[in-house]
This record gives structure tokens, C-alpha cells and sequence, in this order.
């Protein structure tokens, strides 16, 4: 069953297109990467999706669970079940993270709190009181930021380059975090430009220049990526090389 | 030890709780505290090593507060000042000594719950030793009406080794008008902590100057500010940081979050007369950050709500 789809969308951003006609089915239950180098417009198709309010597209859909979401603004999607790990996580003065993590939750519930957290690899008798501040590092606020997606216990989650930041013991605790999101009900978009992540997945879109060039199973088209596109042959890319 | 059972010492404690204050705590032998309604002095307690000389003026209290040599104050010194009255004026003068080897918390609860004319004025001289310790919190209730006007102005010398800690709020009703101005100069190896947190609005008028003189080798100095003003309300904050003596360390830290037609300024004033000294400092401005705004957003806050977790995070 489809959980969400994206229909002729375009994306100009001071005068540059980002994206250009993209077309895009994510099946519910699975995890669906979305590979690409840098400056694909992965990012930008994330806050898209999420209703951001500079990434408003200029043409196309955007279909949730059946619903047509292209108006609607973010808590609103959020409210439908939908949200968005940041890559590059904002601080909060004054905000504890057991409190950040708790923001998305229907009912508070400290127990589902403390196992966010450990699932990061983070001890909670040393995070939760903290705040989510300039004493944390970045993976320490990535870590957190995932956290908080897994408490949300959303229909489906955007993760924008989860593994970014990310030192290797931790990867592997991210990876099963993401099949664990899964096993729990979440559709899973995974965002990422490393192939071996996103190898995880059910099925890989991926993307250059603003369009999706190729889709299929994630070895597959890791493989096409790793063979074609690194390093990048080209700045532009036309539909009419869409394989 | 004076205790007044009075109406007035049960609407003060009324007020005091609802400013965020544990009544109860007045009950306690061994926690040294004062009471004051407009210029009345309606219970007092000290304890030993503490004295505690209030004495009623025509306008308010004027207050002697010493901390005898080496002695440790174990518990904080409570403090309820208030304005009761819907007008009035209050002024309380304190002198305060905190002697070499001392240590002294105060918490202060300043309410003002029913003011549509009031003003208040607090005046302290405070000396603070060598190898010792003067904590002071202030925090401010008023009500809704916004017809008060506070005026605090401290100035402070600390000794060598010593700290100073203190923290000014006022962030439940409206501020009306703030004017306070704290002046500090600390000697060597010794350090000053000042932060003060208020929300404004309506067409609240709040102004801070804190001014720190490091003076002292190896001395360190923090001026912190978190204000947060929205509808016509206006702010100015000064922080002003002097540095003179070598290896002395400051920063100033400035945010000021606006909403609404309200209006701030910061002015960071970073001073350094010596070669070896360093101050830094940082001030932002603005609306509440787009990106912790969306972020919210994107778990199923309201906007509104975002904002509010926002500017009750930074002003914790």
C-alpha cells in the first residue's frame, strides 16, 4: 500500500531549480532510501515533503496516506504522522532532552523516553537531564534527534542523513534503530549519499540534479551510483538521460 | 524573632507562593529570613553569624546584613518584599558585609501582585571579603495590570577568592517598568556570575546595565541576559565587561527574542586594558529561530506553542 507520493514536483529556490518534474512512490512499511552526492537536492525534496515553509514547491502534489498534504502546513502533517530528522539538529537553551524527546509523543511516557534514548547509545541517567544546548556535540544532538523519532512512534519518518556525524560504533546502532522503526509500524525515507546505508532499505530512488534517475533494489542501483557517479560526471542532468 | 499574624502577613505569603515561593519555609528555626510589606516589617528571624538589623522608614526598610568571619550560612536567607496595596511606594536600602571566609545565599521574592501605581526602589552597597561567597537570586511577581516601576541598583566590591553569584528574573505578570543597574568589581582570582531573565510585554519598558570590573588578576566575569519581549514592548540591555588585570577572562552573553510589534537592543561594551586580559562576547537578536520553530512543527506543536516552548526554554 502506497504511504506517500510525490507527483510532478517542481522546486526553484533563488533562482535555481532543485528539483524538476520528480515523481516518487514510497510504499508503507518499508524503508525507502533516496541516494545521491551532494547538491542532488535530497535535502531540499526532505523539507519539501515535511512543508517547510522555504521549500514550497511550484508545481505538483504531495500525497500522505491517500490525503493531498501539498497545502498543508507542518504541525498539520505532523499531526497526520509525518516528520523530519534533521541532519543538522538545532539547539535549545533551557530544553531537556528527555523533554525534546517527549514533544512528539500523543502521552507522555518516560519509559518509551528512556529506551529513545538507549537506543542511540546514549546512557540516560547522563542525557536525559541535560540540555539540548552547546555542551552537546553534534553527533551527541544527532543521536537525540533520532531519539525523539523513535518516541514520536510516527507513520512515517524522513531521516536526512541519519549517518552523518555519526562515528562508526555508533552506525550500527543507527542502522538497527532504522529496522527497529520499521518493525514498529514506521515507513522509513532514508535520506543518504553512502551506499552501504542504504543498503538497508526495500528500495532506492536515486537522485541527481533535482530528478530521480533510477530506481530498484538498493544494491543495484548502489552499484550504478558507485560505477557512474562517483566522482560526479556532470553539474546538469536532462530527463532524456533518465535510465 | 517578630512574627505578625496578620492579614497582611497572610496575603504577603499568599502572594509569595503564587511568585513561585514555599510559605512554609518561614515556619523553619533555622532558616534566617525577612518579611516586608511597603514599609512595614511584618516578620523577621536571623540566626547565628547572621545579623539582620531591618528598621522601618517613612518609605520603606532600610536593612544592615552582615555575615560574620568564616562563617557558613547553611541554608538561604529568604527575603519577601512586597507591595501589597494597588499604589504605593517602596523603597529598601540594604548594606550588606559579607566578611572574609563567608558564605551567604539569599532568594528574594519581590511581589507586586496588585500594583496599578507602584514603584520600588532597592539600593544595595554590598561588600563581600576575601575567600568568601554572596549569592543573590531576585525574583519578580507582578500582576496584570503592568502599573509598577522597579528600580534596583547594586553596587558590589568582592575581595580576592571569592564569588559572586546572582540572578535577577522577572518573568510571571507584567514587567511595567524595569531600570536596574548593577555595577561589580571583583579582585584577584575571584569571579562574578550575573544573569538576569525577564519577558516583557503589553508596553512593558525594561533596561538593564550590568557592569563588571575585572580588576583582579585571574579574576572571571559572566553577564548573561535572556529577554524576551512581544506586542509594544521595548528593551534595552547593556552589558558592559572591563577587563584590566592580567589573565582576567570575561564574556558578555546577550539574546533577546522579539515578537509582535516589540522592539530591542542589546549594546555588548567589552573593555580590555591589558595585554593579557580577554573578554568576548555575543549578542543575537531576532524572532525565534525559523529552524527550532519548524523542527517543533515537524513533532505536531501549533506554532504558537512552538514559540512558547522556545522563549520558556531560553528564560529557565
Amino acid at each position: 500500500m502506497e504511504i506517500l507520493r510525490l507527483e510532478n514536483i517542481s522546486l526553484k529556490l533563488e533562482g535555481r531549480q532543485i528539483l524538476k518534474d520528480l515523481a516518487l512512490s514510497v510504499e508503507a512499511d518499508t524503508i525507502h532510501s533516496i541516494l545521491g552526492s551532494n547538491a542532488a537536492g535530497k535535502s531540499s525534496l526532505a523539507y519539501l515533503i515535511m512543508g517547510c515553509s522555504d521549500y514550497i514547491a511550484q508545481s505538483g502534489s504531495v500525497y500522505f496516506m491517500g490525503k493531498d498534504i501539498t497545502t498543508l502546513p507542518i504541525y498539520e502533517r505532523a499531526k497526520m504522522g509525518l516528520t523530519l530528522a534533521w541532519q543538522e539538529p538545532v539547539r535549545f537553551e533551557g530544553l531537556k532532552v528527555k523533554d525534546y524527546i517527549a514533544v512528539g509523543m500523543k502521552e507522555r511516557n518516560n519509559a518509551l523516553i528512556e529506551e529513545a534514548i538507549y537506543r542511540v547509545l546514549l546512557e540516560p541517567k547522563d542525557y536525559l537531564n541535560r540540555e539540548v544546548d552547546k555542551t552537546l556535540s553534534g553527533g551527541e544532538r544527532k543521536r537525540i534527534e533520532l531519539a525523539s523519532v523513535f518516541a514520536m512512534k510516527p507513520k512515517l519518518a524522513i531521516l536526512d542523513e541519519p549517518d552523518s556525524g555519526i562515528d562508526i560504533l555508533a552506525l550500527d546502532n543507527i542502522v538497527n534503530m532504522i529496522i527497529e522503526l520499521k518493525k514498529q509500524g514506521t515507513t522509513v525515507l532514508l535520506i543518504t549519499h553512502r551506499e552501504e546505508v542504504s543498503e538497508i532499505a526495500d528500495k532506492t530512488s536515486l537522485m541527481c540534479a533535482g530528478y530521480i534517475v533510477k530506481e530498484g533494489k538498493p544494491k543495484e542501483v548502489g552499484q550504478y551510483f558507485k560505477e557512474k557517479c562517483i566522482p560526479c560526471p556532470t553539474k546538469t542532468f536532462s530527463p532524456e538521460e533518465k535510465i | 524573632m517578630m512574627q505578625d499574624y496578620s492579614q497582611d502577613y497572610k496575603s504577603i505569603l499568599e502572594a509569595y507562593a503564587q511568585a513561585g515561593g514555599t510559605p512554609s519555609i518561614f515556619k523553619n528555626q533555622n532558616i534566617a529570613h525577612l518579611i516586608i510589606n511597603k514599609n512595614k516589617v511584618i516578620g523577621s528571624r536571623s540566626i547565628d553569624g547572621l545579623i539582620l538589623m531591618p528598621e522601618e522608614t517613612a518609605y520603606g526598610v532600610d536593612i544592615e546584613l552582615k555575615v560574620e568571619k568564616g562563617k557558613k550560612i547553611e541554608y538561604p536567607i529568604y527575603l519577601c518584599f512586597g507591595v501589597l496595596p494597588k499604589e504605593g511606594i517602596q523603597e529598601i536600602n540594604i548594606k550588606a558585609k559579607i566578611e572574609d571566609g563567608a558564605k551567604i545565599q539569599l532568594l528574594a521574592h519581590c511581589v507586586f501582585p496588585n500594583a496599578i501605581n507602584v514603584v520600588h526602589r532597592m539600593n544595595a552597597e554590598i561588600e563581600v571579603g576575601d575567600n568568601a561567597y554572596y549569592g543573590y537570586d531576585e525574583v519578580h511577581f507582578h500582576g496584570e495590570h503592568g502599573g509598577i516601576e522597579v528600580v534596583p541598583k547594586a553596587k558590589i566590591n568582592v575581595g580576592k577568592n571569592s564569588h559572586l553569584v546572582t540572578n535577577f528574573s522577572l518573568l510571571k505578570g507584567r514587567v511595567g517598568i524595569l531600570d536596574l543597574d548593577y555595577v561589580v568589581e571583583i579582585l584577584e582570582n575571584s569571579t562574578l556570575d550575573m544573569t538576569a531573565k525577564i519577558y516583557g510585554y503589553g508596553d512593558d519598558r525594561i533596561k538593564i546595565r550590568e557592569a563588571g570590573y575585572l580588576t583582579g588578576k585571574s579574576s572571571r566575569g559572566l553577564i548573561k541576559s535572556r529577554i524576551a519581549v512581544k506586542d509594544y514592548a521595548q528593551s534595552e540591555v547593556i552589558s558592559e565587561l572591563t577587563a584590566s588585570a592580567p589573565y582576567a577572562r570575561g564574556h558578555v552573553d546577550c539574546i533577546e527574542i522579539i515578537q509582535g510589534n516589540a522592539q530591542a537592543k542589546a549594546v555588548p561594551i567589552v573593555n580590555v586594558t591589558n595585554e593579557y586580559a580577554k573578554v568576548t562576547h555575543e549578542a543575537a537578536i531576532g524572532s525565534v529561530d525559523k529552524k527550532q520553530i519548524e523542527t517543533l512543527m515537524a513533532r505536531g506543536l501549533e506554532k504558537e506553542k512552538a514559540i512558547d516552548l522556545v522563549v520558556s526554554g531560553m528564560l529557565k
